[in-house]
């Protein structure tokens, strides 16, 4: 009884202690302020520094909260209970909150920088005149490998993902969309097909790929084609860029049959509180030095034109991250396929994984 | 009589619990079960359970999750055993938990970096002259991880089992000239019952619903109902077919407690 | 009093601590690599935990995530030591249907933990935070103490109650004097486990957080998609080792307390 007390106490006295001493660096950091706004953001997707400056330039204060999917984003957004003032998801999570009345439309007129961001960009299906949405970030999916471990291989379609001599050596990205995707570019169809028989073809000739594949992975393909586990990885152009930050001899490649354009884009959702301040917040992000800073730091592909000059030219001339058009024309942007065309997609994915090696 | 009344006392807080956070997100995850993706009510997701790839999953799960449970309870036993004969058994145990509270994404990634082709395990497979081989996206790491994880739940129980176990009871059975075998299998065993099959519990069940792992660890190649039910809520936006394999997995548990209730009692 | 051990159980418990402290290890040991990842060993340098100290936001993620640890696994502790007790009260049958209630959160994974409160607090209009993240936490730690302080009451002879009560013994007496002293291993393992449940949790904190309230859990998963930098290994590596110290020296007060009351129970 002794021990229990004891025990029952300690916990007491430190939750008390910890308590306090969160009251005193919350205040100190200035989170209690009035003039707040809160960015919901996914995690390290923005370079620190540029919020202080913003609060320093603004007075406002800047909470950041994270999230690691947009599924789980739209479902906190979906239920309320928190002020989200900015939000990023990505271009097909746009469809969805706009159809289910989430987002607020944009004030254009107090986004005076949104000139800066390439035509190219700009007024695209998923968001037809930004009404809603500004391009954050964007990219490809393509094929991430390692020369060192394959030498003599190249890489130009996704066809040459087949090849017998690569046994249990590919990396798989774990998103259906991405997968089934491939299997269907693979063959010349699109990336947003609804045709089930297109569908079914895809999804056979993927289990023909299965001898190959030695996983199915998630954020950790950093991790393994950095440690030279496997030689070749499916994955988003930015997890390429970050393993090419580390190792500089792995390559990446967008196939020439097309391969899939992504958008993460600002938006304001309907938890707003601080309209204000996440129009001042988007205009400042839009700024060409702002912007270039930023993409320095996240190392993903801006889509803001103007800060391409304030940026190391080594960065803006590498083609696999700043695809010329000839190319990004090929590229197709992942059109809302509805449910349940999607929870198709998804059975196909689960069976593939299913599917003994 | 006043018993009953400090019964209820006590009742209060953990009854309200039952209510609040167990029979109201039953009651939820039923709900949710009878809408098909598009949000009409249907008994469609309950058809899809009983398809091939669903119960090859079920099967699959239990599979995988009895053999976490044997593994761990083989390792846990004698671990428990031998930490209650050490000197400081008691800090020794605390140290035995203290590795589950550093992040578990972290620890996988460790595992990673562990069992990678280059990692330290292959480094001391050679060094034994065994040679390298592939382990990380295979059974055995799978297996080896989540033991990893869920070991220090089984150690518990079974410590406090065997911790309070008379030392005389063993010293008669030995003047009586029972072998340590039939010692353990007649004295210790049958009274360290309880702390077992609490083990077991906390054990498998989870591990019937464990996600994440089977990602980072078997790259996808064991694919369990906790998985498919992850992928439902957070990828497919289906909660119906989630919630649905969530209601298979609620009713299998139950299933579970009932062959392990307790049956005798009262000495 | 004690059997000595002999060198194969020594062997043993070498390796299964060998196996339990090696990730961790790991860890630690990448936390000195100035290369910035987990995977080549270039350097040694104390960057990352320069870093991690001028990191003031995630000094109070750390604070939070403690804060919630410790107060969810005492509250859930007397609740689940409660339950316990009411449980082992209950005849067979209501037992049995009472336990199994218990383990359902248990059983079920943690995003349908999440969503379920998720929608549970924000129809009663609970502001999601600190409460919500604390409500959460004692809700799925209540049955794991459950599980692991029923066994115990269930060793415990009834013939020892009934002689305490023959004795005269109020409710609470026998309660205070008898039961608890009992089951206090059982609390102790209910109380450590509850807290690594809380301190693992991601999926149910993410849906339940908000308003600028964040755990280290949940800042560490939404870090994976840019990759997790090296100052959260050495984060990890600082917890540790103040851990392990909080243990030793926690561990070692108790005895010195324990020795003084001279041993009726040893």
């Amino acid at each position: 009884m002794k021990k229990l007390l004891q025990l029952f106490i300690a916990g007491i006295i430190l939750s008390a202690i910890l308590l306090y001493a969160i009251q005193a660096m919350n205040e100190s950091q200035g989170y209690s302020g009035e003039n707040t706004l809160t960015i919901y953001n996914w995690g390290n997707y923005i370079d620190m520094d540029l919020i202080k400056q913003f609060e320093k330039e603004t007075g406002v204060n800047v909470i950041y909260e994270t999230f690691d999917s947009n599924e789980a984003m739209l479902t906190k957004i979906q239920q309320g209970g928190t002020t989200y003032d900015i939000a990023v998801p990505s271009e097909y999570m746009i469809d969805k909150m706009r159809e289910e009345d989430l987002l607020i439309p944009l004030d254009h007129r107090k986004l005076p920088n949104l000139n800066n961001i390439d035509d190219r960009f700009m007024d695209l299906p998923f968001d037809p005149g930004n009404k809603y949405s500004i391009p954050y970030f964007w990219g490809t999916v393509g094929i991430a490998f390692n020369p060192e471990l394959l030498p003599n291989k190249t890489f130009t379609s996704w066809n040459d993902l087949w090849d017998p001599a690569l046994k249990n050596e590919i990396l798989l990205v774990d998103g259906a969309r991405e997968v089934i995707g491939m299997g269907l570019n693979s063959l010349g169809y699109s990336l947003n097909d609804t045709n089930k028989q297109h569908l079914q073809e895809a999804s056979q000739k993927l289990e023909t790929l299965t001898p190959n594949i030695k996983a199915i992975v998630g954020d950790e393909n950093k991790l393994l084609m950095q440690n030279n586990e496997a030689a070749i990885a499916v994955l988003w152009s930015g997890d390429a860029a970050d393993i090419m930050w580390e190792n500089e001899a792995i390559d990446y490649v967008v196939p020439k049959e097309g391969s899939n354009l992504w958008f993460d884009n600002m938006v304001i959702p309907k938890t707003v509180k601080n309209i204000e301040a996440a129009h001042q917040f988007i205009n400042f992000m839009l700024d060409p030095e702002i912007a270039a800073q930023n993409t320095e730091y996240v190392a993903y592909s801006t889509p803001n034109k103007a800060a391409l000059s304030y940026m190391d030219e080594e960065m803006v001339n590498d083609e696999r991250f700043y695809p010329p058009p000839e190319l990004t024309e090929k590229l197709e942007v992942y059109k809302n396929l509805g449910p349940k065309m999607l929870s198709y997609y998804n059975d196909l994915f689960l069976e593939f994984k299913m599917h003994p090696k | 009589m006043g018993n009953k009344l400090t019964r209820n006392l006590y009742m209060i807080p953990y009854s309200l619990w039952i209510v609040l956070f167990v029979i109201a997100p039953i009651m939820l995850v039923l709900y949710y079960s009878f809408f098909d993706i598009e949000g009409n009510f249907s008994l469609i997701n309950y058809q899809k359970f009983f398809t091939p790839v669903y119960l090859k999953m079920t099967l699959s799960s239990f599979w995988y999750a009895f053999l976490i449970t044997l593994i761990s309870l083989l390792f846990a036993y004698p671990t428990a055993y031998l930490l209650t004969k050490t000197k400081h058994k008691q800090l020794w145990l605390l140290l035995i938990i203290v590795p589950s509270w550093v992040n578990l994404l972290l620890k996988a990634y460790a595992f990673i970096g562990i069992f990678g082709q280059y990692g330290m395990a292959n480094s001391l497979l050679e060094m034994i002259g065994i040679g390298s081989r592939q382990i990380l996206f295979t059974d055995f790491s799978f297996i080896f991880v989540a033991v990893y994880i869920f070991i220090p739940f089984m150690i518990l129980p079974i410590f406090n089992a065997l911790n309070e176990l008379n030392p005389s009871l063993l010293d008669a059975a030995n003047d009586l000239g029972a072998s340590k075998w039939t010692a353990f299998r007649r004295v210790i065993f049958p009274l360290t019952i309880d702390g077992v099959k609490s083990g077991c519990q906390i054990v498998f069940i989870p591990a019937l619903s464990l996600f994440m792992l089977t990602r980072l660890i078997a790259g996808n190649r064991v694919i369990t109902l906790g998985t498919a039910i992850e992928q439902h809520f957070l990828v497919t936006q289906d909660w119906g077919m989630g919630a649905t394999i969530a209601v298979f997995l609620i009713i299998a548990m139950f299933f579970i407690m009932f062959l392990t209730r307790d049956r005798k009692r009262g000495v | 009093m004690h059997h000595k051990s002999t060198p194969t159980a020594k062997i043993f418990l070498f390796i299964i601590f060998a196996i339990l402290y090696t990730p961790i290890f790991f860890l630690i040991f990448y936390s000195f690599n100035s290369g910035g990842t987990m995977s080549h060993f270039e350097g040694f340098t104390l960057d990352w935990y320069k870093e991690l100290f001028h990191d003031t936001r995630l000094f109070i993620i750390v604070l939070n995530t403690l804060v919630i640890a410790l107060l969810s696994s005492l509250i859930a502790t007397i609740i689940g030591v409660f339950g316990a007790l009411s449980i082992h009260a209950y005849k067979k049958r209501m037992k049995n249907t009472l336990l199994s209630l218990n383990n359902v959160l248990i059983v079920s994974p943690d995003v349908i933990i999440g969503a379920s409160f998720l929608i549970l607090f924000t129809f009663a209009g609970i502001k999601l935070g600190f409460y919500s993240v604390l409500l959460s936490h004692i809700a799925f730690s209540i049955p794991i103490v459950v599980l692991l302080v029923l066994p115990k009451l269930m060793e415990m002879s009834p013939s020892l109650v009934d002689a305490a009560k023959d004795l005269g013994a109020s409710n609470w007496n026998v309660l205070t004097k008898v039961v608890l002293p009992y089951i206090t291993p059982g609390i102790f393992a209910g109380f450590f486990m509850a807290l690594t449940y809380s301190l693992d949790d991601f999926a149910v904190t993410f849906f339940v957080t908000g308003n600028g309230f964040s755990t280290l859990s949940v800042e560490i998963y939404s870090l994976a998609r840019q990759g997790i930098s090296l100052n959260i290994n050495a984060l990890s590596a600082v917890l540790f080792v103040v851990t392990i110290l909080l243990v030793i020296v926690y561990y070692f007060i108790t005895q010195r307390t324990n020795m003084k009351g001279v041993g009726i129970r040893k």
